[in-house]
């Protein structure tokens, strides 16, 4: 059965299709176009009543919420592909550790600082400069605790990569290029050699390739942009 | 092996104490006074360095954020006291999306109207009423959405209770008790039956009666 997913090539989505890479999932996805606030239509909100992407279809097994969605797939598939979960249940619960950090701490700063400072200016509305400077301080102090992290850790939940890493990869791929926050990853010894691990792994990369983010040419139809 | 539950007046340790008695796992408790600002004391962020609460120490095995703590406790106790995970990898799956609702679409905004209603006064810190109308409008939305799905399914991963309805007791007993918005949980029939049966059970009664939130 082939997986769809919808909502590409927006960042949560791409968070899904790099778990289905890893695991050796087939997967087709299903274009939804935020720019014309597809994700708030009657149609979309049958699929996903919190109008938000991505949503994955399954035969007739629907999921919503992108860290659930690749919680489910890298257990359902545990036997094959790349093993995103540890070996044992207390690695396991690293794993769970680190990915609920990256939800709490990690993504509400770094959601801010995309919708301030690359969604708003593409759709010509002045990004709030009090509201950038504060996700990015806050963001600074994450990575302050990631880098303490990583001086001891190869990766967030040990010495393996797991879906802890994976879910940070979307919005810091961002972040360190339509954002030009660099400096935020590389003045950081241990983040910057952890971004370079986990940013050159081929699933990531192949997602990249397939589905580039959208870039300023094609941000110009604006009307009704919900974020 | 008895599990240490720091700061357990609070709202998410709380969410990890229940977990605890539904899953029949012993545990003991040490408080935190968030008030005195404790959580951001270097002792403390030696054990959580982004300075919350809660934290579970079992032996050496410490774990922070309350929802990976309530999944790593269901799942190594998987066969003993109440399942809380569902029966098959599917009924799991609909955990984990409805787990992730909690957490990224109803926390939120009560997380806000907790902190600004409750919270405040106590700090002698100005409350944002504008931020508490926005959020009590975020989340009857979300209220919407549970009324709906509560419609269908007895609870919100299917016919089971779960750490999904579980995630959901803390913070929902702050706004029908503390916050004085029980009219947002009794307008919705079947979010007001939902939520009957899940603050009933044994297991929350027992957290509500050993750890009073602060000021109850």
């Amino acid at each position: 059965m082939v997986v769809k997913v919808y909502g590409c090539p927006f960042a949560s989505p791409r968070r899904v299709l790099v778990c289905l890479v890893e695991k050796e999932i087939e997967f087709e996805t299903v274009p939804v176009d935020l720019f014309k606030a597809e994700h708030k239509g009657p149609e979309f909100l049958k699929l996903q009543p919190f109008g938000t992407v991505p949503v994955t279809q399954d035969g007739d097994y629907t999921l919503y919420e992108s860290r659930a969605i690749i919680r489910h797939y890298a257990e359902k598939y545990k036997s094959q592909g790349t093993n995103l979960l540890g070996k044992t249940i207390e690695e396991k619960g690293q794993v769970e550790n680190w990915l609920e950090v990256e939800a709490h701490n990690f993504h509400p700063p770094i959601f801010n600082l995309t919708v301030e400072s690359l969604f708003h200016p593409m759709l010509g509305i002045p990004g709030d400069e009090k509201l950038i400077k504060e996700n990015e301080e806050k963001l600074a102090k994450v990575l302050d605790v990631y880098e303490e992290r990583l001086s001891k850790n190869k990766y967030l939940a040990g010495d393996f990569f797991s879906l802890a890493d994976l879910s940070q990869l979307p919005f810091t791929e961002l972040l360190v290029s339509l954002m030009e926050k660099q400096y935020m990853i590389r003045n950081r010894k241990h983040v910057s050699a952890w971004w370079d691990d986990i940013s050159n792994r081929p699933s990531w990369k192949k997602v990249l390739d397939l589905y580039p983010a959208p870039d300023s040419k094609n941000w110009t139809r604006f009307n009704n942009f919900h974020v | 092996m008895v599990v240490k539950v720091y700061g357990p007046a609070f709202a998410s340790p709380k969410r990890v104490l229940v977990c605890l008695v539904e899953k029949e796992v012993e545990f003991e408790t040490v408080p935190v006074d968030l008030i005195k600002g404790e959580h951001k004391h270097p002792d403390y962020l030696k054990l959580q360095p982004f300075g919350t609460v809660p934290v579970t120490q079992d032996g050496d095995y410490t774990l922070f954020e309350s929802r990976a703590i309530i999944r790593y406790y269901a799942e190594k106790y998987k066969s003993q006291g109440t399942d809380l995970l569902g029966k098959t990898i599917e009924e799991r799956g609909q955990v984990e999306n409805w787990l992730e609702v909690e957490a990224q679409n109803f926390h939120p905004p009560v997380f806000n109207l907790t902190f600004q209603i409750m919270f405040t006064p106590i700090l002698g810190i100005p409350t944002d009423e504008k931020l508490i109308k926005e959020s009590e409008e975020k989340l009857d939305k979300v209220f919407d959405v549970y009324e709906e799905r509560l419609s269908k399914n007895k609870y919100l991963a299917g016919d089971f209770f779960s750490l999904a309805d579980l995630s959901h007791l803390p913070f929902t007993q702050y706004l029908v008790c503390q916050m004085g918005k029980e009219y947002m949980i009794r307008d919705r029939k079947h979010v007001s039956a939902w939520w009957d049966d899940i603050s009933n059970r044994p297991s929350w009664k027992k957290v509500l009666e050993l750890y009073p939130a602060p000021g109850a």
